[in-house]
């Protein structure tokens, strides 16, 4: 096995070993991605040389990390993916790519995603899609979907990856990886350029439970720089990784176990439930009555916000700047009109419509206040679970991974491959995404394990003890 | 417009105050908040609204404004939340503005304002709220292009919302001066309309007398000062009327003060209704003002204009008139009072204040603090005059002298040799050769002209240079011409 088809804790074990050196890490990673990233395109921008190594004082991960095309790296074209971001350099780190840079880590490049994160499918994206490891022909998920084929590829040893209704964790199970959304607040947004701020979230993506304990160590935290942060300690995650989750509860959701679920998911998902019962955690049906509301709700706040986040990619500042070359209107006008035609995509159109709708006076109460309270309800159905249960146990996605181009042009289906990640984000609350198996077509199969507000340390014991009586996390794609 | 056009009309107005907040660093960002830098050098990526960046509320500017809550009698909501309001242009860098919406720190308040003709009214303060200051537009003649200077962009704001409790122009005025006065006493702004520290618009409108329903509104902007204020809003009143009076309908609508022609005309384009699409802003986590934390800040609040002056009318005897000017102005309010302390003639303290020193003050463009005299040099001062060691004139230029050296009065006095000539036999001597100098006049007053007698004084005064006591003068020359 190649040194970059390893996890971070084993690179780590083997530089303590002296068996590998950092350098032989990096070299393995950008070997990788000279080899396969052409037809993969996980990667928007490969560094030259390393971004970020060696600062002075660090305590040595110097783990080669992929890092997500919305989060601002100091002097790197940081885009969204977006052609109206073209050329903006953030002349800052992110709150996370400070931490990352302080604990040695190695930053490879930058990774695709759907334009600003709208998107399941990483098809959104003005660089052209990325393509999933385990079968070319189909798509990564999205919008993290760079992140999440660059780790599963073995292009990265981690990578961080932004979640807003699932972005984090669709991905990762699509890609047979594993992917984790922090708890709203848990994890810095400073740098991070907004989608929907309510909802946004940075996270890890990596090949096992381990490192996505690690990596959340090293990022999160509160940050004086972003209000919405926690003011909470954050503990060591690594305690956490016990085989053992006896005498927790968890609650299976009969609202998620319903028609649109393809079979093949459902029966990996009731497999996994077996091998947790054998373990020793005890299983009840719970429910979570305001689910079928989650996806409308979701699609009027992300879409609010994301309209008014978007305002700010004017032509004035930096990044595109377009002028007709007859006046319509007024020179300043036809200056933005013409510049945010050019500059945003299909999707990105769509959702600032859908978003300056819902705001829109005389739509306000109907829409996007409506859509607060159901918020509320959603996040209600939670605390009414946790108030039983340890961690609920569903199905990361309804499907695996589907053909590049086949829901393109049917935003509605895109949108219903979110339907088991958006309530997470609308309510606030920590979710993990692992491989439970493969499909007949060879497609990894996500679990996604929901937890209380900052019980992340509950995710990461369920998810490696399961890791521990299954072979799924060890299973890589064949180069 | 004839008298009775005028008696059946009444004018309603309603100011909305923007007031820059003199905190050391900007609402949302660590910049320094300063005025008159080079163009975009007092930025950061948060207030440039850089992609990524996000705000973090700086809590001086949230004490300032509970600080002018509560001195403007306001309800302070504890509940703090902010709000986005959106709109484009190129001055904001986000293109939002973080405000606050349906919930303004501060609602349901009142300034009590002494009007022109001595009466107080009471103007409600509809609401006040914090938000961010946008960045300035530069247009440069010689490139023909629009530049941005966003040194502004991020400046704590608080919008202060006037009920239509206003009748007249100049009613508007002094309600300006009394919030101006009260706002300055809090130091919480430089309160600048020149430098748009303190920026006001006017909602004006027009109804019959004894109709209690609001006439349809104007809004008058470009006012850079408090004398346009004043002349916008008079001009205004009366193009209203003369509208309402011809048959015609007043037009909701924003009009611009030009100075120059000291008219209002309609602003043109940005007519469009606007949406601002007001959301609650998530990137700022609402929060709740502790009790404890308003009991502190109204407890440093100092003792406000109106308070202050009823105190001195009670405490130091002054007039409402005297009183008014000394209060205008928190440094000559402090001085008073400490020359109150040493000396008990309030009245020839104000007489000091509001002549002599004010104008000194005046013509030389600055104020109290910037000039070195002590409420001690004053009250030495008049005690020299009382003493009949300076005449009022010699008083007034050891004053002077006092302003521009900072040296002692004694010291004043003595170099500039102004003690006046008491020494009676020098002033005889000065008197006899000036009553045989004026022979004329001497007859005048022989024969029973007794205002020429004054004439004499002041001769005898420019041969002393000032320095003699005219009273002394008076009396020896009534003895000399007696004894003749």
């Amino acid at each position: 096995m190649n040194i970059n088809q390893l996890t971070a804790h084993e690179i780590l074990g083997l530089i303590e070993t002296k068996k590998a050196s950092p350098r032989e890490v990096h070299d393995s990673v950008l070997r990788q991605i000279q080899a396969t990233d052409k037809e993969v395109h996980a990667y928007v921008r490969v560094h030259d040389a390393a971004v970020g190594a060696g600062e002075a004082g660090a305590p040595p991960v110097p783990i080669p990390v992929a890092i997500k095309d919305n989060i601002c790296v100091t002097g790197v074209e940081t885009t969204c993916c977006s052609r109206i971001l073209k050329g903006f350099k953030p002349p800052y780190d992110a709150t996370v790519i400070r931490k990352l840079k302080k604990s040695g880590a190695v930053f490879v490049g930058t990774t695709n995603m759907d334009e600003f994160a709208f998107g399941s499918s990483t098809e959104n994206s003005c660089y052209g899609p990325t393509r999933n490891p385990w079968d070319r022909s189909r798509v990564p998920g999205g919008s993290s979907g760079g992140s999440a084929a660059a780790v599963a590829g073995h292009e990265a040893i981690w990578a961080l990856g932004s979640d807003t209704g699932g972005s984090i964790r669709q991905p990762a199970a699509f890609c047979g990886v594993v992917g984790l959304k922090p708890t709203y607040g848990r994890v810095s947004r400073y740098g991070l350029i907004a989608f929907a701020s309510s909802l946004d979230q940075i996270g890890p993506i990596t090949k096992d439970v381990t490192d996505a304990a690690l990596l959340l160590g090293i990022i999160a935290g509160y940050d004086d720089y972003d209000s919405t942060s926690a003011d909470v300690p954050v503990p060591d995650y690594t305690k956490a990784l016990v085989n053992d989750v006896k005498g927790l509860k968890i609650g299976i959701p009969k609202e998620y176990f319903v028609e649109g679920i393809d079979p093949q998911v459902k029966q990996a998902v009731a497999a996994a439930i077996d091998v947790l019962k054998k373990c020793g955690a005890a299983f009840e049906e719970v429910s979570l009555p305001h689910t079928e509301y989650a996806i409308a709700t979701y699609y009027i706040v992300a879409t609010a916000e994301a309209s008014s986040n978007l305002a700010r990619y004017d032509g004035v500042r930096y990044g595109l700047r377009r002028q007709p070359k007859e006046e319509r209107k007024s020179p300043l006008i036809d200056m933005y009109e013409e510049t945010r035609d050019a500059g945003f995509g299909n999707e990105a159109k769509r959702r600032i419509m859908l978003g300056t709708y819902s705001l829109s006076s005389g739509y306000y109460d109907d829409y996007y206040l409506k859509g607060l309270k159901v918020r509320t309800l959603i996040k209600q159905d939670f605390d009414n679970v946790f108030r039983k249960c340890d961690a609920i146990l569903t199905p990361t996605a309804p499907t695996t991974a589907f053909k590049i181009g086949e829901k393109a042009d049917d935003p509605l289906s895109m949108y219903l491959s979110d339907v088991y990640t958006i309530s997470a984000n609308l309510s606030g609350i920590p979710a993990i995404s692992v491989p439970c198996g493969f499909s007949q077509e060879g497609l990894p199969i996500g679990l996604q394990i929901l937890a209380k507000p900052f019980a992340e340390e509950t995710l990461f014991r369920i998810g490696y003890t399961y890791e521990q009586n299954t072979p799924w996390h060890k299973k890589r794609v064949s180069l | 417009m004839n008298q009775t056009t005028l008696q059946k009309y009444e004018t309603v107005i309603g100011l909305e105050v923007h007031l820059q907040l003199n905190t050391r660093t900007k609402i949302f960002c660590g910049c320094a908040n300063v005025f008159g830098k080079d163009a975009n050098t007092q930025t950061c990526p948060v207030c440039l609204g850089l992609p990524g960046t996000l705000p973090v509320l700086n809590r001086k500017a949230l004490e300032y404004a509970v600080k002018i809550a509560l001195a403007l009698n306001c309800k302070v909501n504890t509940f703090v939340k902010f709000d986005r309001k959106n709109y484009y242009y190129p001055d904001l860098p986000k293109g939002y503005q973080i405000s606050q919406y349906d919930k303004p720190i501060a609602h349901d308040g009142h300034v009590l304002v002494t009007m022109a003709d001595g009466t107080v009214k009471k103007i409600g303060v509809k609401r006040a709220h914090l938000e961010e200051d946008a960045g300035k537009l530069i247009h440069d003649e010689r490139a023909n292009a629009s530049l941005v200077d966003y040194n502004r962009t991020g400046t704590p704001l608080m919008e202060i919302v006037s009920d239509p409790d206003l009748r007249s122009p100049l009613e508007a005025y002094e309600y300006l001066q009394a919030l101006k006065l009260t706002l300055q006493y809090l130091d919480v702004s430089d309160c600048d309309m020149e430098k748009g520290s303190l920026r006001c618009d006017a909602n004006i409108s027009t109804r019959e007398l004894g109709n209690n329903q609001l006439g349809t509104k104007a809004e008058v902007k470009n006012l850079n000062s408090f004398k346009a204020v004043r002349a916008a809003l008079e001009f205004e009143e009366k193009r209203q009327r003369d509208v309402l009076a011809s048959g015609g309908r007043i037009v909701q609508e924003t009009r611009l003060w030009d100075e120059a022609k000291a008219i209002t005309a309609p602003m043109r384009s940005k007519e469009e209704a606007h949406d601002y699409r007001y959301f609650p802003e998530p990137d700022l986590v609402p929060f709740v003002i502790e009790e404890g934390a308003i009991a502190a800040v109204r407890g440093a609040i100092p003792e406000l204009p109106r308070q202050k002056l009823e105190r001195f009318i009670k405490e130091y005897g002054l007039c409402e008139y005297d009183g008014n000017i000394i209060v205008a102005d928190p440094d000559i309010a402090a001085f008073f009072e400490a020359c109150a302390g040493i000396y008990r003639d309030t009245k020839k303290i104000c007489n000091w204040l509001n002549g002599p020193l004010l104008q000194e003050l005046n013509a030389r463009k600055t104020g109290l603090k910037d000039i070195r005299i002590t409420p001690e040099d004053l009250v030495a001062i008049i005690r020299k005059v009382d003493e009949n060691v300076l005449s009022n004139l010699a008083a007034k230029d050891t004053l002077k002298f006092v302003l521009e050296s900072g040296k002692s009065v004694e010291t004043v006095v003595q170099e500039k040799g102004l003690a006046q000539v008491s020494d009676s036999g020098a002033l005889e001597g000065i008197v006899e050769e000036v009553i045989r100098a004026n022979g004329n006049v001497v007859q005048q007053i022989r024969d029973g002209k007794e205002s020429a007698v004054g004439f004499l004084v002041g001769q005898a005064m420019r041969r002393t240079q000032g320095k003699a006591n005219p009273k002394m003068i008076g009396e020896i020359i009534k003895k000399q011409l007696s004894v003749q």
